[in-house]
């Protein structure tokens, strides 16, 4: 039998489980204070997952509030944060919806599961504004690639990306591949997906209209992904009842894909007013946001919920996280058509409430009143926590540690070792293994897919109009100093999409870190988030949401601070995008930007040392900003062939890719003013290779010297190096008197790395 | 008038769109057909697209080949309309026995998606007759389960007959015996590939032009006709 209203009133002092479902006695009692008494089980049920971190970002909110409050003026944003996503204007009527979320913990559980029911619910978050998802992309980070446990997750999570984001048709165009020890027992698994659709599709998630009709649709409704509420459902029910169940919800990409068919066919055909995803929370989630984004009152019909598992109590159904589920607010004219298109696509549709003007979310079960709540209290009015703050202990030691002492490489054979050794390194090295386990030719719009710098993919057929975005962080340089970290992802996310040849719009982000109730880890988030926040203001681009993954720890041992950052692009026309692969002959090879002795939180620094220590490379957004403008420019303007962007592992492993990636040598010479060592491996920011035919050399050499970006031509296309070279019929990269490697021999070293281990 | 191609789209159906776009590429005019109508409307050729109909479930293509869409589609096949199974439509083609043997999952067991290299071998079909034999073309593959097996009686039988129409060159992605990429049956008309033709008919998303010729045979032999 059901906890009804009328029981809590008649039975006010009965003892509830709120410690087991992870609220604290203060909640409890602010639960308690808004209902003026005890909650029904079913509404214990609803706010202990509404008030969650997951849910509530309570931890968080006061300080994503920045992203708010330092947002650039733009006109680009037609949707603000805050919503299922942010919606960004990408001109011609055509708008575009991107955002990441992370599924960690589910994908280490249950690796295949937990990463395909990742990119499902990302995926229904960009459908719930009304746009087709376009593209997916997938940031990845996981314990060293030699670890034991990395050999059970990877594989699985892989797979899992692979095997719903395949089944769903969209193409996945890029992401990260990381590893570190850090996160040995806690893999990141973040999922970013973009939308696209015309200005005049935009949807919200609100419930107008009295009379207006809550539909629910998709999958049917079952046991998995209760988590916590198995403890209420053990305590209404006895014997017989549902038994605890697996907390790794269980996804089903063909019901995904109709699922998405038929959205797009009632968004399209004008039978929408309202549309809400049903991710975390489930049916507690849903209702709560649509009433309280809405005319403020609505009521259930709980029993009318099509259920896979009849035996689930009504706590658990509140609560299920069943995947490939949507709801919906209808007019009650258009019900008919909007069930008519749900069953062209084999989808069950059920009206499961009402809007109403009560100010009140009811929920009845059978009969009986079992939720009475106002609904703002459930879905936005939640704790919002201060945690302390603390500089962590260590902070000063571990900047102080700076790999200045570090054994350098001194002559060609050693630089000549260094480059095959580091393009090789698990970070640097060939992530086909795992890439090539996912389409990215579905759709038919891919213009640029990994390992380019930033995935492309077109909106519009007849004027090429399309979007790039590439998602970055190096962990190292934030766990080094959160601020500049976070500024430093954001950078790298900038400049890659520029390198491209696009125009940066918009921001998203996933802030994977450790326990908020670690106030050192309290303070890398604290600190991140101010970074990005202010590096977002001066760029001149919104965060247009995102999303925070906290305890991500092992025992008392958080992972690097880790604030993934997306970064959406624009691009007018998608047949001058810049690709990394140089060539022809005679091409002129150009470094951007400047170099400095920055080896702190480097790949070299790492992957050869083993060596984390001092501060991370300068930022300096200004310099992003213009050599952001000369890429597009010269993209624009027909100057660039290729531009490749500089981070992990410096200008040689940006050579080597651009030499393996087009399959041309190239000769190149380094600046005289600066040690070789620095000029090939170091980590400074804000630069780029970029290659200029020769005929435009004297245009963007001056577009750069009016413009004040450094800029040294450092070599040259060349496809017959190889015979002087002493490597006759070889395709060479050479670097001065100093070092000449075969394009063989990069591409061994690169693509050897993952398939030893993991085939293994 | 240009000949009307239908496209298929079954639930879970994924390339439907980009095969209607490389008909159009060709100069055809692409029709949409619906798994649940047991209707052509008219057509003169039908493509069988790729993606994951009926989720793969039971075994890949084998509930699609009792959508309503296939008994014309099956009659039409047997009376010579030309029709080309990709991928997920080749396999609906076996599980549909209009071509023989099956497609089974990836030596590798994994997903495999990569440009290949393949071998034209036959010129002769409805859907090669714009290529030159032994002509070597790169379009994507991007499957999980593609991996070519029949009996070897069946086998001899598709090399004796010349019905073996691209081998895959370099690398076999998937295990297929023979390194078969695509076979016909004996009249010519009805052909399966495992790789994606619709995949490379612009430079911009793919990784050559080849795919388009696929879509050209198929105009030059109803125009022919």
């Amino acid at each position: 039998m059901a906890d009804t209203v009328d029981n809590a009133i008649a039975g006010p002092e009965a003892t509830q489980p709120f410690a087991e479902l992870g609220l604290k006695p203060d909640e409890y009692q602010r639960i308690r204070d808004i209902l003026g008494r005890r909650p029904t089980s079913s509404e214990l049920a609803m706010y202990s997952v509404m008030w969650s971190e997951h849910c509530s970002y309570k931890s968080s909110k006061v300080h994503l509030r920045q992203f708010g409050e330092k947002a650039p003026k733009t006109d680009a944003l037609l949707v603000g944060i805050g919503e299922n996503a942010g919606v960004v204007d990408i001109g011609d009527g055509w708008a575009v919806t991107f955002k990441v979320e992370s599924h960690n913990h589910p994908s280490y559980v249950e690796p295949y599961q937990g990463a395909a029911t990742g990119v499902g619910g990302i995926v229904r978050d960009i459908m719930s504004m009304g746009a087709r998802p376009i593209a997916v992309m997938d940031p990845l980070r996981f314990g060293p690639l030699d670890a034991a446990d990395t050999k059970r997750v990877l594989p699985g999570i892989v797979a899992g990306i692979g095997g719903y984001g395949n089944c769903l048709g969209l193409p996945n165009i890029g992401g990260e591949v990381v590893f570190d020890s850090s996160y040995a027992g806690n893999p990141l698994v973040n999922a970013l997906c973009v939308g696209a659709m015309r200005h005049e599709d935009i949807h919200l998630a609100s419930a107008k209209g009295v009379g207006n009709l809550v539909i629910l649709y998709g999958a049917r409704t079952g046991g998995d992904g209760i988590g916590g509420v198995s403890v209420l459902a053990s305590e209404t029910f006895s014997d017989g009842g549902p038994t605890k169940r697996p907390s790794v919800q269980v996804g089903d990409p063909f019901m995904e894909k109709l699922l998405i068919e038929a959205t797009l066919d009632v968004l399209g055909a004008g039978l929408v007013e309202g549309i809400q995803d049903l991710g975390g929370a489930g049916i507690s989630c849903a209702t709560s946001e649509l009433a309280s984004n809405g005319d403020g009152g609505m009521h259930v019909w709980l029993d009318r919920v099509l259920l896979r598992d009849r035996s689930l109590s009504p706590e658990e159904i509140l609560m299920s996280e069943s995947q490939e589920r949507m709801c919906a607010v209808v007019t009650p004219a258009k019900l008919e058509e909007f069930l008519a298109k749900c069953a062209k696509w084999d989808v069950e549709a059920v009206v499961i409430g009402e809007v109403n003007d009560s100010g009140r979310l009811t929920v009845d079960w059978h009969g009986e009143r079992i939720v009475d709540v106002p609904p703002r209290s459930v879905a936005h009015d939640g704790p919002v926590y201060q945690r302390p703050l603390h500089r962590p202990s260590w902070q000063d030691a571990l900047q102080a540690d700076t790999p200045d002492d570090l054994l350098r490489p001194v002559d060609g054979e050693q630089l000549r070792a260094t480059a095959l050794n580091l393009i090789g390194a698990p970070n640097l090295a060939s992530k086909a293994w795992i890439t090539d386990q996912y389409d990215r030719y579905v759709q038919g719009n891919t213009i640029l897919a990994q390992p380019e710098d930033a995935g492309m993919v077109r909106v519009d057929e007849q004027t090429g109009l399309g979007v790039a975005v590439s998602c970055d962080c190096n962990g190292r340089f934030a766990k080094l100093d959160p601020y500049t970290g976070a500024q430093l992802a954001l950078a790298e996310s900038y400049r890659n999409v520029s390198a491209s040849g696009a125009i940066p719009l918009a921001v998203t982000n996933c802030l994977n870190f450790g326990s908020p109730e670690d106030p050192e880890v309290m303070w890398q988030f604290a600190e991140a988030v101010r970074g990005l926040a202010d590096g977002c203001l001066e760029l001149g681009i919104p965060v247009t949401g995102g999303n925070v993954s906290f305890y991500n720890q092992t025992g008392t041992t958080a992972i690097l601070p880790t604030p993934v950052v997306g970064v959406l692009a624009v691009i007018d026309d998608v047949d001058r995008r810049t690709p990394i692969s140089w060539g022809p002959d005679g091409e002129l090879i150009y470094l951007l930007g400047d170099t400095r002795d920055e080896f702190a939180g480097s790949e070299w620094a790492h992957h050869v040392h083993g060596h984390l220590g001092g501060m991370p490379p300068r930022v300096d957004l200004a310099r992003e900003r213009l050599l952001s403008e000369i890429m597009i420019a010269g993209s624009r303007d027909g100057m660039l062939t290729a531009a490749h962007d500089i981070s992990d592992g410096g200008l040689m492993i940006t050579l080597s890719e651009m030499a393996m990636h087009s399959g041309i040598g190239a000769r190149c010479w380094l600046p005289d003013d600066i040690d070789p060592f620095v000029q090939l491996f170091a980590e400074s920011a804000g630069r780029a290779v970029v290659v200029v035919p020769r005929s435009e050399e004297l245009r963007f050499t001056e577009m750069c010297a009016a413009r004040g970006l450094p800029a040294h031509r450092i070599g040259v296309v060349d496809s017959e190096l190889g015979a002087d070279a002493g490597y006759p019929g070889q395709q060479v990269l050479q670097i001065s008197d100093l070092l000449t490697v075969t394009i063989d021999e990069l591409r061994a070293a690169h693509t050897a790395t993952l398939p030893a281990i993991l085939n293994a | 008038m240009s000949p009307r191609i239908g496209v298929v789209t079954f639930p879970g159906t994924l390339d439907d769109g980009d095969a209607a776009r490389a008909v159009r590429f060709a100069g055809g005019e692409p029709v949409a057909l619906w798994h649940g109508d047991a209707d052509l409307k008219s057509v003169d050729a039908v493509i069988l697209p790729g993606g994951f109909s009926y989720g793969d479930y039971l075994r890949c293509g084998a509930i699609s080949r009792f959508a309503p869409v296939m008994t014309p589609v099956i009659t039409a096949a047997g009376a010579g309309m030309p029709v080309l199974g990709i991928c997920n439509g080749f396999q609906i083609l076996c599980e549909s026995h209009l071509l023989p043997g099956a497609l089974t999952r990836n030596q590798s067991m994994h997903f495999i998606c990569r440009d290949q290299r393949l071998r034209i071998e036959n010129t002769s079909t409805a859907w090669t007759n714009g290529f030159a034999h032994g002509q070597e073309i790169v379009i994507p593959l991007k499957n999980g389960e593609g991996n070519f097996n029949a009996d070897t009686a069946t086998l001899d039988e598709l090399e004796a007959e010349g019905r073996v129409i691209a081998r895959y060159v370099d690398v076999n992605p998937n295990g297929s015996q023979r390194d078969i990429a695509g076979i016909t049956n004996a009249r010519g008309n009805v052909v399966g590939l495992m790789p994606h033709p619709e995949h490379a008919i612009e430079d911009l998303t793919g990784p050559s032009l080849d795919g388009l010729v696929f879509f050209s045979s198929v105009l030059n032999a109803l125009v022919g006709a």
